[in-house]
This record gives C-alpha cells, structure tokens and sequence, in this order.
C-alpha cells in the first residue's frame, strides 16, 4: 500500500516535471533569446527613427500652437481695452466738444438778441424824439394860429366899436397881451 | 475536457497548468533550432505588430488635435518620458527610446498574453533574463565610463560610519549583482504565477459543482491579471530608471 502511494506520488511528480517547468527548459533559450533579440531591435528602430520623433514633434507643434494662441488671446485683449480706451477717450472728446457748441451757439444768440435789442432801443428812442418835434411843431404852429386869430379877432372888436383900427397896433398890442 | 474532469475526480488532480508555457514550432516539426519560428516568436511579431499600430499607424495623422489612437500614443509616451526625467534625471533622457521599447514590448507582450489562447513570452525567463541582462550591462558600462571608477563609489557608503562601510560595501555588491536577477524573475515570475493560478482554476471548472466559484475565481484572476500586466511592465521600466539613475549620478 505504502508502495504504491509513493509509486503513484512518484508517477505524479514524474508526470509534472515531465513537461516541468517549460521556462527551465534550456534547450530552447538561444531560440527565444534569438528572436526576442531581433524584435528589440524592431521595436527599437520603430521608435527611435519613426515613432517617437514624430509624436514629439507633434507635442513641440501643440506646445507651440497653445503658446502661440494665448500670445495671440492676450493681443487681441490688449486691443479690445485699448479699443476701449479710445472709445472712451471719443466720448470724453465729444462731451467737451458738445459743451463747446453750446456755450458757443449761446455765446451767439446772446451776441444777436443784445444787437437786436440795441437796433430796438435805437429805434425807440429816434422815433421817440421824431414823435417829440412834431408835437413841438405843432405846438408851435397852434401858437401862430391863435395869434392871427386874436389878431383878426381884436381888428374885427374895434372896427366894430366904431374906431379906426390901425392893424399894426393892434398886432402889436396882442403880442404883448399873449407873451403876458 | 470531460475526462479531465474524470481524472481529476478519480487519480488525484491533473492539472496541466504549465502546458501553456510550453514552446513549439509554429510550422510542425520536434526539433528547436536557434532560428525555428516558434509560438513564442509568433506572439513577439505580435507584439511588434501591437506597437508599430499603437505608435506609428495611430499617429500617422500627426494631428495637433489627436485623435484617440494618437491620445493613447501621446499617453504613453508622455507618461514613460516623465518617468524617465523624474527617476533618473535630465541627462536620461537620451536613453528614453532604450527604455520606451522595454516598456512597450513588456506591456504588450503582458496583454496579449492574456487573450485565451495565446502564448506570453515574458513568462519565460529566457526573455526577461534577457531584458534585465541588458539593462544591467547597459547601467554597469554606462556607468563606468560616466563616473569611471568613481561608479564604485555607489558601493562606498560615505555616510556610514568608517568601520561600517566595508560591510556595507560587500551587501551593496551583492544586492548590485542581485539586481538582474530579481529585475528577471519579479516580472517572470508574477506574469507565469498568475496565468497558470487561472489554468489551476479553469481546471476545477471541469468539476460541476465547483465550476461557479472557478469561474468567478477565473474572472476574478482575469481583472487582477490586467492589472498585474501593466503594473510588471511599470515596474520593470521604474526600476530601469532607477538603475540608470545609479549609473549617472552614483553618489549616495
């Protein structure tokens, strides 16, 4: 019985160092080594000459284009606030250009009303003197005919009162009753 | 299948967990010769056809607005550039093609491993032994004719007390020619340890009654497995760097 169980241990270990450890098996290492060789070399020359220069350079493209993208970001950025400081530098220009106008337009039309009201009060005042010596005038022609009519009036009272009126006298007598 | 099945109910588990790893001649044949095409060399084309499509076809347009072939190129390139500028410095950066090929073919050859059937060649130590072999080499001279014999100085530990350091120099040493080989078997051994642990359990879903857990299990392993694909290929790169940044700047 012992025999046989160590019999059937012995078959079985047998049996699985037959085939063993495949990887202790040096018999076909120069093989592996052989051809593992020569796939490092294929992989190696891939990389080196096609593979890696090409995705670096695609990397150092990137790097680049991003770089160059935030320079372009910041230019355009620097533009829209300069942009906007010459919008606002307009709208101040056009403030004071706008009060300009006005206080100049009112300059203006406080030039013409004062010429207009000068033209008026010219006018007024020569038209006021014209309207005071016509009055003078015409006061001074009611004068004269009051005195031709005290003058034929006072002939007339002594013609007939019956007397010889001598018309000097008389034209004299009342100038001086009037300057009294 | 359904023998297996008896057999594993009946004479004690067989499982062939290994049998995947098992290397073959593509075009029939028993003998291995240093240039037969195997599986293996089938799933390393493979893996070149997976780079050159993810590398050089998804980028062909060049586009400053990529598209997503191109995203996930940039993605990595981007992501193994960084790694190798943050962990071993500006002066690395030459070596990035060197290290960039490791990580492609680790990462892809981990995930197409991963397709049901096929064959993952970073499950074998022939090949990583081979990776980390390469990466050592290339450090050790690198850094010899960098520093010339101040890269000793790596193993000199000038802040340790005097009586101490040439302890410390003989464990440095020694964790020095470590280095490849855990470089090796860390990613060998976590890319195999998880397929066969699927297999294992692929095999008890022959067993009816404990064919939901396994293939839970299965699923399970599967999601991990993903993760452990990427995470072995990052880690294989970053200790890559972390090497080169020894060999450039061996000052403690």
């Amino acid at each position: 019985m012992a025999t046989t169980t160590t019999d059937a241990a012995s078959h079985a270990a047998d049996a699985a160092s037959a085939p063993g450890m495949p990887q202790l098996d040096f018999t076909n290492w120069g093989n592996q080594i052989f051809w593992l060789l020569i796939t490092l070399v294929v992989i190696y020359f891939v990389l080196s000459r096609i593979a890696l220069p090409r995705i670096a350079a695609v990397l150092a493209e990137r790097q680049g284009t991003i770089t160059n993208d935030i320079a372009a970001a910041e230019e355009l950025k620097a533009k829209a606030v300069e942009a906007e400081e010459a919008y606002n530098q307009a709208l101040a220009d056009a403030r004071v250009e706008a009060q300009r106008i006005i206080a100049e337009a009112k300059a203006e039309i406080q030039a013409e009303l004062d010429d207009a009201t000068a033209k008026a009060d010219a006018e007024i005042s020569a038209k006021a003197a014209e309207s005071e010596k016509a009055i003078a005038e015409i006061r001074a022609g009611a004068l004269e005919s009051i005195q031709e009519v005290a003058d034929a009036t006072a002939n007339e009272v002594v013609a007939a009162l019956g007397g010889k009126a001598d018309a000097d006298a008389v034209t004299k007598a009342v100038a001086d009753r009037m300057k009294g | 299948m359904a023998s297996e099945a008896h057999g594993a109910e009946e004479g004690g588990l067989v499982f062939h967990p290994m049998d995947q790893f098992i290397i073959k001649p593509l075009f029939g044949g028993d003998t291995i010769h240093w240039y037969t095409p195997t599986n293996a060399t089938l799933w390393m084309a493979l893996a070149v056809v997976a780079v050159v499509a993810m590398m050089v076809f998804g980028t062909r347009r060049r586009a400053v607005i990529p598209s997503r072939s191109q995203s996930i190129g940039e993605l990595a390139y981007g992501f193994i550039y960084k790694m190798v500028e943050d962990v071993a410095g500006k002066d690395a950066v030459k070596f990035f093609p060197y290290i960039m090929t490791l990580f492609m073919f680790i990462v892809f050859a981990n995930f197409l491993g991963l397709i049901p059937m096929s064959f993952t060649t970073t499950s074998h130590f022939a090949v990583t032994v081979v990776l980390a072999l390469l990466v050592f080499l290339t450090v050790t001279i690198v850094g010899f004719v960098k520093n010339g014999a101040g890269f000793l100085g790596l193993f000199w530990v000038s802040s340790a007390p005097l009586a101490l350091r040439p302890i410390l120099a003989v464990i440095e040493l020694i964790s020095y020619f470590v280095r490849p080989v855990s470089h090796s078997i860390r990613l060998a051994g976590n890319v195999m340890a998880g397929h066969a642990v699927i297999k294992v359990f692929a095999g008890f879903a022959a067993i009816a009654v404990v064919s939901p857990v396994s293939v839970v299990a299965i699923t399970a392993m599967y999601g991990l497995e993903v993760l452990v694909a990427f995470i072995q290929a990052y880690v294989f790169t970053i200790l890559t760097c972390v090497y080169l940044k020894d060999a450039l700047h061996p000052s403690h």
